[in-house]
């Protein structure tokens, strides 16, 4: 099948939806590939890389009517008009937020699949395009944020004076938010995080933040993976401690996003107007209404108390080639999902809940939005099992499990109700010594496999107690054979324990 | 209270040792006291049934062997244990099997010849127990003469005395199940006119037939079968101990019986292999798939380039194989652990089940080397970190990091679980030549981007590494 990547139209956009690299993993899962000429240009890839990569270079027309279109921006509706008939449209769609687009890819026979619907599954996280791109626009908001920013991140002490650490603030920790605490503090800034998921606490510890807790009886757990909206007492609470942090912090980074719905407000004008001259504040989540009142979507914004406000909306397109590869891979391990021959030819497979959630128009037909899917690992969300559990194999069933041990049973008394009165003994002794043996080693610990087995090996040499009773009794032949028994069975005993023992010395922790 | 009493409450008190030490040994914090529970029983037995011996009027000769027998066997045992290097444990292991599988054929033919030899004449036996004892004679030199073998085959294998690739008669199970068949109609014949030459036929099939089992079986399946001849010499001690009456050999074999088949059954969880099919000699194993594939084209890299990668890198996982046993490179390994975690790099290793030659056979080199225990880890606690991992040293691994165990459904290893290294971003093997591994399986790791090759003895190529340092 040929899989097409037309230009981006959108006004500004830096990004394509496939590289080089990418390509080249396409053509190994079977796929013919198009590029529009041209389309790579604002990420630095040019046609002739593609074409050396085994891409065919075409004309928009071409890369439309492929019979995969990989696009990195919803398509407009000239663009829906060029698919053909039972062609496959990818790209970013925000099916939530834009409903009309939806819509319009049901009333044509496409098969329509947004990259920012994959659920948040740990086996879908390697297509997951909403967190590639909030890593990368993590780290450049603080980017943005130390251009503005008049001074150090780091404190120093020089020559010339002490410069004391920039204080950064994240409210919002998603993936954008730890890759922008990740970046500031690895510049040496003093960094906080606020989010209303005390689960986060410790990712935010592990990427060198302090993580601010706001105490409130509501405290959220969510099961899809992503913040929710919260309550009036926990808002006012929240309210508080951003106006506190507002006058002693030096940049803000907001990332407060809720799928769906229009950013939440948290930081006010008042608070803006309390920052010190020459903070700095970015909101990411500016194009969805913004986090800071008086962002504007797109532009930066100086309040009259010297405090910039940066707005912009395409915080990942500014690093456009890593945003292309990623964006890219995000779709060729899409692309590994969905082509399970590895021959060129696309399966979609209903029963995947990956798959299922990212589709949302197919034969004619609105599949948005698709089942809920439980995520969360919160504790609390425990009981709402994780979904797709798929039943391998059933273990042998209760009924089956009696009627061996049932028959086992029966067997062995039998044997044993047939045996001489002398030999009931022995075999009690033994049927017990198995099941004792079977219990004893139970949990072995891996690292003791070798010395377990040479000890057991020592202790079969008991044998010899049985050539010891031979020794001397009877004729030469039994007591030549007894005397070789005895002798291997001693070599066995001595050299066993002496070999684990010398293993076992080895162990140090 | 007879000598004859004081030595079953003797045996009884060995028993239970025996068991505290078997339990001991599973966990790291009471393996040591485990060792002297095992060295405390085997005391108490042999001092019992030496004294059990002399008070039945042991003749003079009897009792000078009997010492002289202890006495040498001690001597080589000891020596023995003292100069074999760590590498060589698994054929030492095997090789000892071998012993108690050849004392029980030895005991099960004095029995015939203190009983059954002597017609009507003996005394040892009450006469309507006799058909018993001539059955648990013929059962007790079969089980001996398959371990003696079996383990004498292992041996030769491991120590590379003989070609480790399967055996394939034609029709080998077979082979098999006619010589258990042939085994069952000797037993009855032997049970009803009991005579030298059937006992001659059954010890000769039996030896046959464990040199068939073992001889059919793979290298890579070899520690599970070093371990379950080790339950194999157990059931040989138990049905010796049904022959002499004796209830110690009984729960002694009895105990190392199950726990060793039930050692030898986790390890083929491990491996996806089907238990029985290891136990039966390689039943069910298909041709391996005809190799000529391309691969591709696989990279060098040098020691230098290695000891940059591994200056830069903030996690290091090394999984070492049967290479690094052979090199006898775990010094220079741990000394390259050592340096690393001074620079605060995150050493773990990732060790496979199957690793060596033998269970365990890593941690045992590891720990000689004094790489401590707790970054020795197992694959599944390590599997899901190779992505996050920058480097990987797969010493003298090669089909434990085959990824075609995953990826080929027509490999002869698939589907058993390996180590996912190829996750990682760096990942160097270190090799002697692009030759195949123990299961003679072209591997599709050394081909990846992300992987380079390191040829040449493990250990001078870590000490290269070593010096670039």
């Amino acid at each position: 099948m040929l899989i097409g990547v037309p230009a981006e139209s959108r006004p500004g956009e830096t990004r394509v939806a496939a590289t080089p690299k990418t390509v080249e993993q396409l053509i190994g899962l079977g796929y013919d590939v198009l590029v529009e000429s041209g389309a790579g240009t604002a990420s630095a890839f040019a046609d002739d890389a593609f074409r050396v990569a085994g891409a065919a270079i075409g004309s928009v027309s071409d890369a439309w009517g492929a019979d995969v279109v990989f696009h990195v921006n919803a398509p407009t509706d000239d663009e829906i008009a060029m698919l053909h008939d039972g062609a496959t449209v990818i790209s970013i769609m925000s099916p939530a937020l834009s409903p009309e687009l939806v819509d319009k890819l049901a009333a044509r026979d496409v098969t329509a699949m947004a990259m920012d619907a994959v659920p948040r599954i740990s086996r879908a996280q390697s297509l997951d395009v909403l967190s590639s791109m909030a890593n990368i626009a993590g780290y450049r908001a603080v980017i943005e944020a130390a251009n503005v920013f008049g001074r150090f991140f780091t404190g120093q002490v020089t020559a010339a004076g002490k410069v004391p650490p920039a204080k950064v603030l994240v409210a919002g920790v998603g993936v954008a938010g730890l890759a922008a605490i990740g970046t500031a503090s690895s510049l040496g800034a003093i960094v906080r995080a606020t989010d209303p998921r005390p689960e986060v606490a410790d990712q935010v510890k592990s990427l060198g933040g302090e993580y601010m807790a706001i105490e409130s009886p509501e405290v959220e757990v969510s099961a899809t993976g992503y913040a929710k909206e919260m309550g009036d007492d926990y808002k006012a609470r929240e309210a508080k401690m951003y106006a506190e942090q507002t006058k002693d912090v030096d940049i803000i980074i907001t990332t407060a996003l809720i799928p769906g719905r229009p950013a939440p407000r948290l930081i006010t004008a008042d608070m803006v107007a309390t920052m010190k001259p020459g903070s700095v504040i970015v909101d990411m989540a500016a194009s969805n209404g913004g986090n800071v009142e008086g962002s504007k979507p797109g532009e930066v914004v100086v309040t009259p108390n010297n405090v910039t406000i940066v707005g912009y909306t395409d915080l990942a397109g500014r690093l456009p080639t890593q945003a292309s590869q990623l964006y890219g891979t995000n779709l060729v391990n899409l692309m590994k999902l969905m082509t399970p021959g590895k021959d060129g030819l696309l399966v979609l497979d209903w029963d995947d809940i990956v798959q299922r959630s990212m589709t949302v128009a197919r034969n004619r037909e609105k599949t948005w939005p698709p089942p809920p899917v439980q995520v969360s690992a919160a504790p609390a969300a425990a009981q709402t099992a994780p979904v797709a559990v798929k039943q391998v194999k059933a273990p042998a069933g209760p009924g089956r499990k009696y009627l061996i041990t049932g028959i086992g049973a029966l067997f062995l008394f039998l044997i044993t109700a047939a045996a001489p009165a002398e030999l009931t003994v022995n075999i009690t002794v033994f049927v017990l010594a198995i099941v004792i043996g079977y219990y004893v080693i139970g949990h072995v610990h891996h690292a003791l496999h070798t010395p377990l087995m040479s000890i057991t090996n020592a202790i079969s040499g008991i044998i010899v107690v049985g050539a010891l009773l031979q020794i001397g009794r009877g004729d030469t032949v039994v007591t030549v054979l007894a005397f070789i028994a005895t002798l291997l069975a001693s070599i066995n005993i001595f050299g066993g324990f002496a070999v684990t023992r010398r293993m076992l010395a080895m162990f140090q922790r | 209270m007879t000598m004859e009493s004081v030595a079953i409450a003797a045996y009884l008190v060995a028993a239970l040792l025996f068991i505290m030490s078997l339990a001991g040994l599973s966990k790291h914090e009471s393996a040591k006291s485990g060792i002297w529970f095992g060295i405390a029983g085997m005391g108490i037995a042999v001092l019992a049934t030496i004294g059990l011996a002399f008070s039945e009027a042991i003749s003079t000769v009897g009792a000078i062997l009997m010492g002289i027998a202890i006495v040498v066997g001690a001597v080589i045992g000891l020596w023995r244990a003292r100069v074999v290097q760590m590498t060589g444990m698994p054929e030492l292991i095997a090789l000892l099997h071998s012993f108690v599988g050849l004392a029980a054929v030895l005991v099960g033919w004095a029995g015939f010849y203190m009983v059954e030899a002597l017609g009507d004449a003996q005394t040892e036996v009450n006469s309507d127990l006799l058909g018993i004892h001539h059955g648990e004679v013929i059962v007790g030199v079969f089980i001996g003469a398959v371990t003696f073998t079996g383990s004498i085959v292992a041996f030769l294998k491991l120590s590379a005395r003989i070609d480790s690739k399967p055996m394939m008669l034609p029709g080998k199970n077979f082979l098999n199940i006619g010589a258990l068949v042939l085994f069952a109609a000797l037993t009855v014949w032997f049970v009803i006119t009991p005579n030298i030459g059937i006992l001659v036929a059954g010890t000769v099939l039996a030896l046959l037939l464990g040199w068939h089992l073992v001889a059919s079986i793979g290298g890579g399946d070899m520690p599970v079968v070093v371990s379950m001849l080790n339950s194999y010499s157990g059931w040989a001690a138990a049905a010796s101990g049904f022959l002499l009456g004796n209830n110690l050999l009984i729960v002694t074999g009895a105990l190392v019986g199950s726990s060793g088949a039930y050692l030898s059954y986790i390890m083929c969880a491990a491996m996806n292999r089907s238990f029985i099919s290891v136990i039966a000699g390689g039943f069910g194993i298909e041709a391996p798939a005809s190799g000529d594939v391309d691969y591709g084209e696989h990279h060098e890299i040098s020691a230098e380039e290695v000891a940059d990668l591994l200056k830069d890198a903030s996690s290091v996982v090394i999984t070492p194989g049967y290479g690094m046993a052979v090199a006898q490179a775990q010094y220079p390994v741990a000394e390259l652990t050592r340096q690393l975690r001074e620079r605060g790099v995150n050493v773990r290793f990732g060790i496979h089940p199957v690793a060596g030659r033998l269970p365990g056979h890593m941690n045992v080199l590891l720990a000689e080397a004094k790489v401590p225990y707790d970054i020795v880890l197992e694959m599944d606690e390590l599997n899901d970190d190779f992505p996050s991992t920058d480097v990987v040293l797969v010493i003298g691994a090669n089909d434990t990091v085959n990824p075609a165990a995953e990826d080929d459904p027509t490999s002869p290893i698939a589907g058993m679980p390996v180590l996912r290294v190829w996750g990682a971003k760096d990942v160097i093997v270190f090799k002697r030549s692009m030759a195949v591994g123990y299961a003679g399986v072209q591997n599709p790791l050394f081909f990846k981007d992300n992987s380079s090759m390191l040829f040449g003895d493990a250990k001078d190529r870590v000490e290269d590494i070593l010096k670039a340092m």
